[in-house]
């Protein structure tokens, strides 16, 4: 007897209803879901996953609307169904996992009635029962102490711990089939190994079948035997995951695979990464051929004029490509990365050298009676950088590398400690002495939208600080300097005129590093750069910061959460905890054989990895100034001598660490 | 949960001490000598009796033990003596303020009951009729001046339709009931006076919904703006996504996270209901606070003005207070 699928969708077309008119969101999405199995869809912001997840549930809101096909759940249509009985199979037969963990529980109810309303409201449960049947869920989802849990308000847990309660949810009324639409996009690594690893394990045990929706194919691969990649609202390749990683059979796919660095691969000798240009395509003039073909580097005469179907291309494997479809592989890209020997920064003195740095940040008085309370963001961080070389600086949010950042270029002023920029002493200078400097130390936010004035035009942002420093005059000379600055980062010098909202993400980014360009700098710090981009504007923003390197000689602190990126782009990197620097080496070294054991633990939570160590926990409060190892709390090997603070030592030419057991932490061996 | 409290007190109190400091040092910085104005010119010509004068009232003293000996007297409910009546201050602002506390409080519960509903109405049918009707309602009610309203009011169901009773807050021939509070409500019905409580609550019916009007346009805006704001957070889709009835999520949800921008305007604005009903008492000719200030500043009388104002801070302040502690009971975040 053939098993009835959990979810089969058929050629979904989802359209927003805009002035300009329908733009096609999902267009003509098919798949199958069987019972247990779990199915990936990755893509891009705009490729329509998510919508397609919305849809699944019929929970769109207007101007979304569904004009066609077909969902079947159970074999039962949903797009048939009255609004009654959708009710009825939603958060009880199928439920949905949304991605900001933060904004998605009611922040005045508390977490058990959250947890128990469906339960009742669906009768499954009698509220007496739902709530031991709360609590043992919330146990089962590693969340300690569920029964006082259970009676406590969101703001009392973290991002991890709210995301475990989502997922108590989610399988609160024992579903047949789970949406979770990037459910750990907003978590650090560590957090979000555990996550996944917790859905993987959900899976074997309830036998649900999950349906992840995710940018990252690192994270599908996790949890998901199968992946379709959806591109301009088309599934253009389904198949399973190992097989799309290894040989994908779509340009888009192929072009995605590449994009990002892989922390399994060997480091080859050339950092640049495989971008393809241009974006999406306007979905509003879709393309009548192939809707990459614009971009893509296979494209034949016949992508332009015809539009290829979803079809096999081998057992198992559908892609919608005309040249894969003819039998042609897709070449292997050339293994990215860079194994030179770093720059080691004995010899040369340092363009910057921080010493001692600390930075403690008082907190607002909650009312007159209570104490004054502190966060401990920075203590005591000892850091060089040789000129010419790329610092990566990583670590779970605070750890205090954002603040690192905002210290070396003085927005905020440091606790403690000193700062020694090009020989001069900057830590406890005057406003006024810094002046010159800021001109040579530049630096790149992550969300380059609240970064840039929105009433301003690109032009002026650009002009400003040159203006400003008094480089240059008002008129034909700081418009020359624009359109040469636009030209420098890839963007078309005709568009000084416009404002920072017709740009694109990856465009905005581009304009924010050429305002750090503007004023000729020795060194940028970037801090998450590229984090809120999708991962083809990644490598395009990541080849342009190399380029820009060695053309004008920079050197950059690049701080990041992306391991894989950092190993790929920088030549040294110091891993930061609670406000410290855990181990610092050269990034070959450091990858290959971490001393430290939060290293190791990092390193092996990126997604996409086999071994993985879990850590338990989440890091502790910096309110309290950390005494001891800052890591012993979590440390999988701490022993009492840990209670004193182990000194950052070099242990191998060039390689710090700041654990009394260097190296005795292994890390499990990479695939 | 115990500390908040304690601590919300104790601002409370500290800002009282500073409410009384302002009251006293506009009191004492007003233009004008006290010397000549009580006194005359030719008693004012003579030293001795302008020393004598004084001293009698202290006024030789330096401003700080001033300010001591006049908060020693506000401890002991002491306001000093209204130069327009010769009572005691403390006394005339009992003998007005239940009238004023009863009408403002009838006022506000007008406006909350009427707010409240209209506002959820217009959030969860927007742009709809419920949607269009109370825009116009709060339009009306917060653009219209009170004098007009008020006369308006009074015209058509009074002189017109004749079905409410007249200005005043009984009728001319009956008698108050015995007084315990103050409040004729709760007065009549202690006294078991169906008749006398009846009458009350007809006279009350013009002037509340006169001086509510503002406050039932501002309460209705805001209770819509804020359950639309509500409405677009992301656990109101998850608990569709978890089949929760449309009703449940209105009122368990998005409800609860509404009230609270909607406490802190009417705290605010049941203060303004206290101090702000000169107009409405002067038309309805209630013997209220406001027409006891609008007296008082005509004749100035500055000891009573100060006496009103302190009382009015003060009772700013609790409203304040009531706040604050409602705050702690609808968020959990402000709890510790
Ligand atoms: S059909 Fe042509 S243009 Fe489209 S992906 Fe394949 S090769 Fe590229
Ligand atoms: S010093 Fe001790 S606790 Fe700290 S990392 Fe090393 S082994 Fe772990």
């Amino acid at each position: 007897m053939r098993e009835i699928p959990v979810l089969e969708v058929k050629d979904l077309r989802t359209v927003f209803l805009t002035d300009a008119g329908p733009v096609r969101a999902v267009d003509g999405v098919s798949f199958t879901v069987m019972p247990g199995e779990t199915l990936g869809i990755v893509g891009e912001s705009g490729s329509g996953k998510s919508v397609t997840a919305l849809s699944l549930l019929r929970l769109l809101e207007e101007p979304a609307r569904i004009v066609g096909g077909s969902i079947r759940f159970q074999g039962r249509d949903l797009l048939a169904m009255d609004q009654e009985a959708l009710r009825a199979l939603r958060g009880d037969r199928i439920s949905m996992v949304f991605q900001d963990p933060m904004t998605g529980l009611n922040p005045v109810v508390r977490i058990l009635r959250q947890l128990t309303e469906h339960m009742v409201a669906h009768g499954r449960a009698t509220p007496a029962e739902a709530k031991s049947r709360a609590i043992s869920l919330l146990g089962r989802m590693g969340i300690t102490a569920p029964e006082r849990s259970a009676a406590r308000f969101p703001h009392e847990f973290s991002g991890g711990m709210r995301q475990r309660v989502m997922l108590g949810i989610g399988f609160a009324n024992d579903p047949a089939l789970l949406i979770a639409d990037e459910p750990t996009t907003a978590l650090d690594v560590t957090i979000q190994a555990q996550i996944l690893d917790l859905l993987r394990r959900l899976n074997g045990e309830f036998g649900t079948a999950i349906v992840l929706i995710s940018h990252d194919l690192g994270v599908i691969a996790d949890v998901c035997r199968r992946v379709a990649v959806m591109y301009a609202g088309e599934v253009v390749e389904e198949a399973g995951t190992a097989a799309v990683l290894a040989d994908p059979r779509h340009p888009y796919a192929w072009a995605l695979v590449n994009a990002v660095p892989r922390i399994g691969t060997p480091l080859g000798t050339d950092r640049r990464l495989v971008a393809i240009e241009g974006a999406p395509p306007d979905p509003l003039a879709l393309p009548a051929g192939c809707r990459f073909a614009p971009r893509c580097p296979f494209r034949i005469a016949r992508c332009e004029t015809e539009h290829p179907p979803l079809a096999e291309v081998a057992p198992g494997r559908l892609a919608r490509c005309w040249v894969t479809q003819a039998g042609e592989v897709l070449p292997k890209a050339g293994v990215a990365g860079f194994v030179g020997t770093a720059r080691i920064p004995v010899a040369t003195q340092p363009i910057l050298s921080v010493r001692g740095l600390e930075k403690r940040f008082p907190l607002p008085r909650e009312s007159l009676l209570a104490p004054r309370r502190v966060v401990h963001a920075v203590n005591g961080i000892d850091l060089d950088v040789a000129r010419g070389e790329t610092l990566g600086v990583v670590g779970e949010s605070g750890c205090g590398k954002s603040t690192l950042a905002r210290l070396i270029t003085r927005i905020h002023a440091p606790s403690a400690g000193s700062i020694v920029f090009d020989g001069q002493e900057i830590g406890q200078a005057s406003a006024a002495e810094i002046r010159p400097l800021r001109r040579r130390l530049q630096m790149v936010f992550q969300d380059p939208y609240a970064s840039l004035n929105p009433r301003m035009r690109v032009g002026d942002i650009l002009a400003e600080p040159l203006i400003a420093h008094g480089l240059i005059g008002r008129g034909a000379a700081a418009r020359e300097r624009v359109t040469e600055l636009l030209a420098t980062v890839g963007l078309n010098p005709a568009w000084a005129t416009r404002c920072p909202h017709e740009f694109s993400g990856g465009q905005r980014q581009r304009i924010s590093i050429a305002r750090a360009l503007a004023l000729q700098p020795d060194m940028i710090l970037a801090d998450e750069p590229i984090s809120a981009l999708d991962v083809n504007i990644q490598a395009q923003i990541l080849n342009l910061m190399l380029d820009l390197q060695q053309r004008m000689g920079l050197t950059y602190l690049f701080i990041a959460h992306d391991l894989a990126v950092v190993r790929h782009l920088c030549d040294r990197v110091a891993v930061l905890y609670l406000g410290k620097v855990m181990e610092l080496a050269p990034s070959a070294e450091l990858f290959a054989r971490p001393l430290h054991p939060y290293s190791s633990v990092l390193i092996s939570a990126v997604p996409g990895r086999a071994g993985r160590i879990l850590l338990q926990g989440e890091p502790p409060s910096t309110l309290a100034k950390p005494t001891g190892c800052p890591f012993r709390g979590r440390c999988p090997i701490a022993r009492p001598i840990c209670e004193t603070p182990p000194p950052l030592v070099e242990h191998a030419p060039g390689c710090f660490a700041a654990c009394h057991f260097p190296g005795e932490f292994a890390p499990p061996p990479s695939p | 949960m115990l500390r908040y409290v304690l601590t919300r007190l104790l601002g409370a109190a500290v800002m009282a001490v500073l409410a009384i400091l302002v009251v006293f040092l506009i009191a004492n910085t007003v233009p004008g000598d006290p010397v000549l104005a009580q006194l005359g010119d030719l008693a004012a010509s003579n030293p001795d009796t302008v020393m004598e004068w004084r001293a009698k009232w202290g006024l030789d003293l330096p401003l700080w033990e001033r300010y001591g000996l006049f908060l020693w007297g506000v401890l002991h409910g002491d306001l000093g003596i209204s130069i327009a009546s010769q009572r005691p201050v403390l006394a005339d602002i009992a003998q007005y303020a239940p009238a004023t506390i009863e009408l403002a409080t009838i006022a506000f519960v007008v406006a909350l009951a009427v707010g409240i509903p209209l506002g959820i109405a217009a959030a969860v049918r927007r742009d709809s009729w419920v949607d269009a009707a109370a825009r116009v309602i709060s339009l009306v009610g917060v653009s219209s001046p009170t004098f007009w309203l008020a006369f308006i009011m009074l015209a058509i169901f009074y002189g017109g339709l004749q079905i409410a009773p007249g200005p005043g807050r009984l009728d001319p021939i009956a008698f108050p009931p015995e007084e315990v509070t103050g409040l004729f409500l709760i007065d009549s019905l202690l006294a078991g006076d169906w008749d006398t409580f009846h009458d009350t609550a007809a006279h009350l019916v013009l002037p509340s919904i006169v001086l509510a009007a503002a406050t039932i346009g501002l309460i209705t805006r805001t209770t819509r703006a804020a359950m639309l704001e509500a409405m677009q957070q992301d656990y109101v889709r998850v608990s569709r996504a978890k089949g929760l009835r449309e009703r449940f999520i209105i009122l368990r949800h998005v409800l609860p996270n509404a009230l609270i921008p909607v406490v802190t305007l009417g705290g605010i604005a049941y203060a303004n209901l206290l101090a702000g009903a000169v107009m409405t008492e002067t038309v309805f000719s209630w013997p209220g606070l406001g027409r006891y200030t609008f007296r008082s500043a005509a004749a100035l009388d500055f000891p009573a003005i100060m006496g009103i104002t302190l009382v009015v801070s003060v009772s700013t302040l609790l409203v304040n207070l009531l706040v604050d502690l409602s705050y702690a009971a609808l968020d959990p975040r402000v709890r510790r």
